[in-house]
This record gives C-alpha cells, sequence and structure tokens, in this order.
C-alpha cells in the first residue's frame, strides 16, 4: 500500500480528524479545554507520548508479536506498553529535563486513559503502515487533537462570558460548540473522503 | 437490586458519569451499531467484574491497576475475536472501537470503585446494571440519530416516505452525535438531576 506521505498527514491532521472525525479522545478533550495554556499543554504531551508509543508499538507488533504468532496479545500488549512508556518518560524528564517535566508533568498520568494514543497504534497496524508512513500518521493525528482542543479552548474561553440556558451549561453547551466545529470540518471531506 | 438499578439511572454512566463518551458518540449512527457495541460492553464490564471481585483478596493494592487491566484486556481480546467470528459485518463497522472497549473509563471505573470491593453477586449485578445503562444512552442515541438522519429504525422506514428520502442527513454524520447527546444532557439537567 504505496500512499503520497502528506496525503497521510492531511487525512490523521483534518480530514478524518481524531476528535471531531472519528470520537477517539473526547475525555481529554471536554476534560482539559477550558484554559488555552492547560491545552496547549495537554497537546504537546499527547504529540510527544503519541509519537514514541507507535514507533514502539510497531516494532513490537511487526518483530515481536507477529513472528511467534502473538497476534491475539496485541490489546493487552499494547495497553501495558503505553503505561510503562509513560510511566518511563514521566521519569526520564523529571531527571533529565525538569523544564519540560514542569511544563508537561500534571498531564502525563491522564494520558494513559487517553483513547487517542491506543487508538493511533491499532490505526497503524490496520491501515498497514510502514514505519514512516506510522510517523507520519501519528504526527498529523496530534496535531489535528492540538488544533483542535486549542480552538476549542479559544472558543470557551468566550463562553464562560456569555449568557446560557441555565441547563445547557457546562457541559451540553461545550457538546453543541463541538458540533458546529465537527460541521465546519465536515467541509474537508470534499479533499480526500471519509475514512469511517 | 439496588445495585442493579442504581446504574441504569441514577448512575447512568453515559448521562449523569459522562464515562466512555467515545464509543457512545461513535457507533451511535444506527441503532444495530449501538445496540452491538453495548452488549459488547456488558459481556466485557460482566466478566471483568466477577473476575476481579473473585481475585480481589489476592491482589497486591500497588499492582491493582496493571492486574485489572490485563483482566479487561483477556475479555476484549475474546470479544473482539467473536465478533470477527460471527459478526463479520458489525466488527467492520464498529472498527477500531472494539479493542479500544480496553480503555473505555466505564470498565476500570467500575472494577476499581466496585467490583475490588464487593462480593461476587454484587458485582455481576453491577456490571449488568451499568452495562444495561450504557446500552440504553447508547441505543437511545442510535434511535435518535438513526429515525432523524435516515427515517427508519433497524432499516424499517417509521416516519413515512417522504421523510425518508429527504431525511436530516446531518444526523448520521459526525456533528449530529455531538449535538443529540447535547440535548440529551441539557435534558437530564434540567428534568432528571434535581
Amino acid at each position: 500500500m504505496e500512499q503520497n506521505l502528506f496525503l497521510i498527514f492531511l487525512a490523521a491532521f483534518i480530514v478524518n480528524n481524531i476528535i471531531l472525525m472519528r470520537f477517539i479522545g473526547l475525555c481529554p478533550f471536554f476534560g482539559v479545554s477550558g484554559k488555552l495554556d492547560t491545552a496547549l499543554g495537554m497537546g504537546s504531551a499527547v504529540l510527544f507520548v503519541m509519537l514514541l508509543s507507535s514507533w514502539i508499538s510497531w516494532v513490537i507488533y511487526h518483530f515481536i508479536l507477529t513472528p511467534f504468532g502473538l497476534v491475539f496479545l496485541r490489546t493487552a500488549t499494547f495497553i501495558l506498553v503505553i503505561a510503562s512508556l509513560v510511566q518511563f518518560v514521566e521519569m526520564f524528564l523529571r531527571k533529565n529535563f525538569p523544564h519540560l517535566y514542569t511544563a508537561l508533568g500534571i498531564y502525563l498520568p491522564l494520558i494513559t486513559t487517553n483513547c487517542a494514543i491506543l487508538a493511533v497504534s491499532f490505526l497503524n497496524i490496520d491501515y498497514e503502515h510502514n514505519i514512516i508512513q506510522a510517523t507520519i500518521f501519528s504526527v498529523g493525528t496530534a496535531f489535528g487533537f492540538i488544533l483542535v482542543i486549542l480552538l476549542m479552548a479559544a472558543i470557551r474561553e468566550r463562553i464562560e462570558l456569555a449568557p446560557i440556558p441555565v441547563s445547557f451549561r457546562g457541559n451540553p453547551i461545550t457538546f453543541i460548540t463541538a458540533s458546529l466545529m465537527a460541521l465546519a470540518f465536515l467541509g474537508f471531506i470534499g479533499f480526500l473522503g471519509l475514512a469511517i | 437490586m439496588k445495585h442493579f438499578i442504581n446504574g441504569i439511572i441514577k448512575e447512568n454512566p453515559v448521562l449523569v458519569l459522562m464515562l466512555g463518551l467515545c464509543p457512545v458518540l461513535a457507533v451511535s449512527g444506527t441503532v444495530r451499531d449501538a445496540a452491538g457495541m453495548g452488549v459488547a460492553v456488558i459481556f466485557v464490564l460482566t466478566c471483568s467484574n466477577i473476575v476481579i471481585s473473585l481475585i480481589k483478596n489476592w491482589v497486591p493494592s500497588q499492582l491493582r491497576i496493571p492486574i485489572f487491566i490485563i483482566v479487561i484486556s483477556t475479555f476484549v481480546t475474546i470479544n473482539d475475536y467473536t465478533m470477527q467470528a460471527y459478526f463479520p459485518e458489525l466488527y467492520k463497522v464498529l472498527g477500531v472501537f472494539v479493542p479500544l472497549i480496553v480503555v473505555n473509563c466505564i470498565i476500570l471505573a467500575r472494577a476499581e470503585a466496585f467490583a475490588s470491593r464487593h462480593s461476587v453477586s454484587a458485582s455481576i449485578l453491577d456490571g449488568l446494571g451499568i452495562g444495561i445503562g450504557f446500552t440504553l444512552a447508547v441505543v437511545a442515541m442510535g434511535a435518535i440519530r438513526e429515525a432523524l438522519g435516515s427515517g427508519t429504525i433497524l432499516g424499517k422506514t417509521i416516519i413515512g416516505e417522504s421523510f425518508r428520502e429527504n431525511s436530516v442527513l446531518l444526523m448520521i454524520l459526525p456533528p449530529g452525535a455531538f449535538l443529540v447527546i447535547a440535548f440529551l444532557m441539557a435534558g437530564m439537567n434540567k428534568w432528571v438531576k434535581k
């Protein structure tokens, strides 16, 4: 399956945006999109871990699970690898890059439960990406995540001041905002077509 | 019995606790997909609740989360392969969301908050209750989206032929999912919570 790398990036970044089109990674999207700087912190932590975990899970799948016929263990393996990876990254950053650690620190543990990370590992395998395509795909997905979470945070800072009916305050209005954003993103489908 | 009812209404995992939203939005395009996802979640949740409440006395508390995750992923894998073998069409539609049940927060939350502290029978009821609560929410979403988006429920025309031909296509596309859940939550806020 030879695909244009730029198309893979564009598809992952905008057209099949992981949050608005695939509905993956909604918990952090609604959880930490209240303020612009926390959204940026979460986004960069996701970029970092997503890239590492997609490399590691790709290598494990193609060099350990497939040769030994253990493909049925992929769910258990990937989730454990990601959980321990996050733990390891946290320790490594705290020791060697305290600056980066203070910036990303609190978001790292939250990432273990972020289904976007696991989903990218699975999608890389489902789409039969090679290592370069997998890299491009995970970077594109992570940028898509950052773009949408930043847009959402900026909109939510405005919503705080707007008059909203009582029963729509909080989550419902956020979902409606997400719906309108998804509507706008739907316009990009014309580029490549919907994957799901 | 109390545990069973609790999960369906008062602690409905989706509409009240807001857990496990990703699959709810993603697979609620039609009633059939929604029900398939619901059954898969009931299966994984109940089985993992049973096993976790059986082993709760032997699990060291520092290691409990990884152990719970291994138990859950075992059942997710069983479910994954069963679905692939017997319902290949459904499996294709649900796609990556079948293995992603393993990170569905509902399941780990119930393992941690309920099954590791209660007896086996209570955990079974809790698993079934929460699972059915999840299924009801996702099927309700599926019914609304399918009825408005394609004018059918389970493939049967319900509102009328002319509506079916000019249905609100938006509802089965991604934005419709966010819109429907926003209105369901606003309704819960208004009528159920207080």
